[in-house]
């Protein structure tokens, strides 16, 4: 019984990383525009259809592709922004926020025309590539997208900390009007924050490849997991969705030994109710 | 005054939707000069700050600055020709460190001098250097005030205009801050003082100008202002 809950909880681990690569994307576009993105599971799909397509008709390995499918995801949240989302606002947030709707709604049926519902898996020659560590068997795929998002996730702090865009990201997030009088623009800085933040869908659709179907629809199974672990995280902060992504692939595994398939996501519901009576602000959130 | 003026506003209007805030503002800002604008709370001195620094479009009448017609110009063209404005409220980046908030000072123009800036500044407000790792909100109100300041000086401006800097300061505090501002000016940096303390402004100023519901309602040398009844009678509105 030790070694599966141990298994359970590695498997969870691993699995957490990409999940807290998604909602870091999710997290940022939050913090700095004020908006939940309700676009961001569709953005994953077309991340992972690009991914897949690269992989099924160029033979480019997902890993390989994936710097060029992360700089693909930038322009197309750049323009998206840039074209559409912030043309449409206004500057009104709730007018933003169904821009980012009508863009999913958009992007699903397109993939529904083009690749039709079809479930599509893609198999590389790492898919059921297993190390044995002790008595438990590790997915190396699962390794390899745990530890990229680690990484990916450092170096998107060390960005926004150390760089000069990165600082006037941060500026904009709070006080854009003092950000203008330095010579800001907010808009710019808007778009090139909703293009980082779908960038990081970009990376994530290349980890999970090897691992995870393709279809239409499989941004569902993310962007609930990634919202809540914002809100459990804290919106807008970075640890917040590192830790809650973990935090949510343990519970989420363990839930499923424990519980079963069908009632497994339950101990995400408790974990994150609990968390929320027990800080409304989320685990690294503040009170503005 | 022989050469053209540093800053020329010339029958400015602005305002918001359907309220009109500024009714034709002449003003002019010699280059090495400190130049007060008074008035109370609500004539349109943020206004004229705001449009002055392309935030708010002018609606007609010009800006011309070092000979350039800035009146349309975006508030990004503005800050690169080096008018810089410290905004009443301070509007500092209060989730960024001190060291953060003065780099971004730079953003845009002197950036190439940054370090050497930077030095400049912790020189002039020795307690931001204690505080450089310090998230900027957690500092009072009177760090605040010389963060903003440092930050606009890390712009290297040619023109600062200061909005409200006395605001929320205490007597000793403001006191301080007009004793920087005649030191600024002494090192030859030209600056626009917008103001409600009247008194000290006047002090500190070479000319002045009392806007009143939109307009100049008043101006000149401010000694001789300082003495003339109509200042009173234009800052109570009466």
């Amino acid at each position: 019984m030790a070694e599966i809950i141990a298994a359970a909880l590695v498997n969870g681990l691993l699995t957490g990383g990409v999940y807290a690569l998604v909602a870091l994307g999710l997290t940022l576009i939050y913090g700095v525009l004020h908006i939940v993105n309700f676009a961001h599971g569709s953005l994953l799909m077309v991340a992972m259809f690009a991914a897949w397509l690269l992989a099924a008709q160029g033979g480019i390995d997902p890993y390989l592709a994936l710097p060029l499918v992360a700089a693909f995801m930038f322009g197309v949240g750049w323009a998206l922004y840039r074209f559409v989302i912030g043309r449409v606002s206004h500057g009104e947030d709730r007018a933003i926020l169904l821009a980012t709707l009508g863009v999913a709604v958009v992007l699903d049926n397109l993939a529904l025309v083009i690749f039709t519902g079809d479930t599509r898996q893609l198999e590389t020659d790492l898919t059921f590539r297993v190390w044995e560590v002790g008595p438990l068997l590790v997915s190396v795929p699962k390794v390899i997208s745990f530890v990229v998002s680690l990484l990916l996730a450092g170096a998107l702090w060390a960005f926004m900390a150390r760089t000069d865009t990165g600082r006037a990201i941060r500026a904009v997030a709070r006080e854009p009007d003092g950000a203008r009088l330095m010579g800001i623009r907010p808009d710019r800085i808007f778009a090139l924050a909703y293009g980082i933040g779908i960038a990081c869908l970009g990376a994530a659709a290349c980890l999970l490849l090897p691992t995870f179907y393709v279809s239409p629809s499989v941004g569902n199974v993310f962007v609930l997991v990634a919202f809540t672990i914002v809100v459990l995280g804290g919106m807008g902060s970075f640890p917040g969705a590192v830790v809650g992504g973990l935090l949510i692939g343990v519970t989420e595994s363990l839930g499923g030994l424990l519980l079963g398939e069908s009632l497994g996501p339950i101990g995400i519901s408790l974990v994150f109710i609990a968390v929320l009576l027990l800080k409304p602000t989320g685990l690294f959130g503040s009170v503005r | 005054m022989l050469e053209a003026p540093l800053l020329a506003v010339r029958a400015l209007t602005a305002g918001y939707g359907p309220f009109q805030v500024l009714h034709g503002i002449d003003l002019d800002v010699a280059a090495g000069e400190i130049v007060a604008v008074l008035g109370a709370n609500g004539v349109g001195k943020t206004t004229l700050n705001r449009t002055l620094s392309g935030v708010t479009r002018a609606r007609a009448g010009s800006i011309r600055f070092d000979g350039q017609d800035i009146t349309r110009a975006g508030h990004d063209a503005i800050v690169a020709a080096g008018l810089i404005q410290v905004p009443e409220g301070r509007k500092i980046f209060p989730n960024l460190s001190v060291r953060d908030n003065l780099l971004l000072g730079a953003w845009l123009r002197g950036r190439p001098e940054r370090t050497r800036s930077l030095e400049r500044v912790l020189a002039i407000f020795p307690r931001l250097r204690e505080r450089l790792s310090q998230s900027a909100g957690s500092m009072s109100g009177g760090e605040q005030q010389m963060l903003a300041i440092g930050r606009g000086l890390m712009a290297q401006p040619r023109l600062l205009i200061l909005d409200e800097p006395s605001l929320g300061l205490s007597p000793l505090l403001t006191e301080e801050l007009f004793a920087l501002i005649t030191s600024l000016h002494a090192e030859g940096l030209s600056i626009l003082l917008v103001e409600q303390n009247v008194v000290q402004s006047l002090a500190v100023a070479g000319r002045a100008y009392v806007i009143e519901h939109g307009r100049v309602a008043l101006s000149g040398a401010a000694a001789d202002l300082a003495d003339d009844p109509r200042l009173k009678a234009a800052y109570l509105g009466i």
